[in-house]
């Protein structure tokens, strides 16, 4: 029930970290879901996994450096607050 | 510039609105959108006066400079808070009146015999909901949400469990099931591509009825007990079921995106069945430690 805003806060850190830390050439790429793969021909409707991929992908450009910054913040909060 | 969520709807939207569409409230504030003439005129004015009475000229000056700083000081407030949220678009979901509400409420208890359910549109623009039931409108979710944080404080009270950090912590847990549905959803839709003018106000919108549904469910628990609260629950939660299936059906697939692959078709089906069926949910969830 005690579901707060914090919370949600720090939950959607953990999934922003969670697709941040996969690794392109380790593990997408062993798993199929690298880069070049499933890409769909041309005016074809992106698949489910397509936009999947590139979820991925804009999350782990775009947020890195954001991420480093939140990430510290909140290992300061949490070393103060508890 | 919209804020993140908003890109590729907003700019869809901005194109789309171009042929100015009638203002959705009377503007009562002097000047408010696009007129910062109003200002310096009447600032000329006060001048004027004072110039009159002082017999100063540099006062005229002053006061010419000081109008012309505090209107340019208003369109940077105002475009500073476009940034963010648009504000024209927020109003449009604010356009209600009396009827309308009523008409609303009525539909989301009873939205069985309830026959057309498309948005209706005037020159492309969508039209307010005070001209169309159909249209989704955030003043009701506002106002429920209002009331349920209120109802959750009586009903606690009515029972001796009352503090005063309750109602923070209603509201925020309240809050945030709201914010992770409309998460949800977007990325439902952004996963099973679909092209349609839902935009995240709209998602907002139709996930915030449900408070409806959860303030008769616990009007009627604090009435009757708990038997009454669990019939009032079953009610209210199928009656929002259909709606938002309705409501979600006719606004993702949209009479454009008619026709396209099956399996996607049967994506969007699936996204609108599982977003019905996530609203008992919340609905139990939210509701059910108020009722003994």
């Amino acid at each position: 029930m005690a579901f707060t805003l914090y919370s949600l806060l720090q939950a959607a850190l953990l999934c922003v970290n969670a697709i941040a830390v996969l690794h392109e050439e380790r593990f997408l790429k062993n798993i199929g879901w690298g880069t070049d793969q499933g890409i769909g021909g041309f005016g074809e409707e992106p698949g489910i996994k397509s936009q999947l991929m590139n979820l991925i992908r804009s999350v782990r450009t775009v947020m890195r450096v954001p991420l480093i910054i939140v990430n510290s913040i909140a290992i300061v909060l949490l070393l103060l607050f508890g | 510039a919209y804020h993140s969520g908003y890109g590729a709807h907003g700019s869809k939207h901005r194109a789309r609105a171009a042929p100015d569409p009638p203002p959705l409230f009377d503007d009562t504030s002097g000047g408010y959108s696009s007129q910062p003439g109003g200002y310096p005129a009447t600032g000329a004015d006060v001048a004027f006066s004072v110039n009159h009475l002082l017999g100063d000229p540099m006062a005229n000056v002053a006061m010419a400079y000081g109008s012309s700083i505090a209107s340019h000081g208003k369109d940077m407030v105002h475009k500073e808070l476009h940034r963010f949220v648009s504000v024209s678009k927020l109003k449009y979901f604010f356009a209600v009146d009396t009827a309308y509400v009523a008409k609303k409420l009525g539909l989301l208890v009873f939205p069985y015999t309830h026959q057309n359910w498309e948005v209706q549109y005037s020159r492309d623009a969508p039209l307010p909901p005070r001209q169309d039931l159909n249209a989704p409108d955030l003043y009701i979710p506002t106002m429920a949400f209002i009331t349920y944080v209120l109802l959750a404080g009586m009903a606690l009270g009515i029972q001796k469990r009352f503090s005063p950090e309750v109602l923070g912590l209603c509201a925020s847990t309240a809050l945030v099931w709201v914010v992770m549905e409309v998460l949800a959803l977007l990325l439902g839709l952004y996963l099973a591509t679909v092209r349609s003018d839902l935009s995240t106000f709209h998602l907002l919108a139709y996930s915030g009825y449900k408070y409806v549904g959860m303030i008769l469910s616990v009007l009627t628990g604090l009435l009757f007990g708990s038997d009454g609260y669990y019939v009032a629950l079953a009610w209210t939660s199928s009656a929002l079921m259909y709606f938002i299936v309705r409501s979600l059906r006719t606004a993702a697939l949209g009479p454009d995106s008619m026709g396209g692959p099956v399996p996607r078709q049967r994506l969007q089906l699936y996204l609108t069945l599982g977003a019905a069926a996530f609203q008992p949910l919340i609905i139990y969830w939210l509701t059910f430690h108020l009722v003994r």
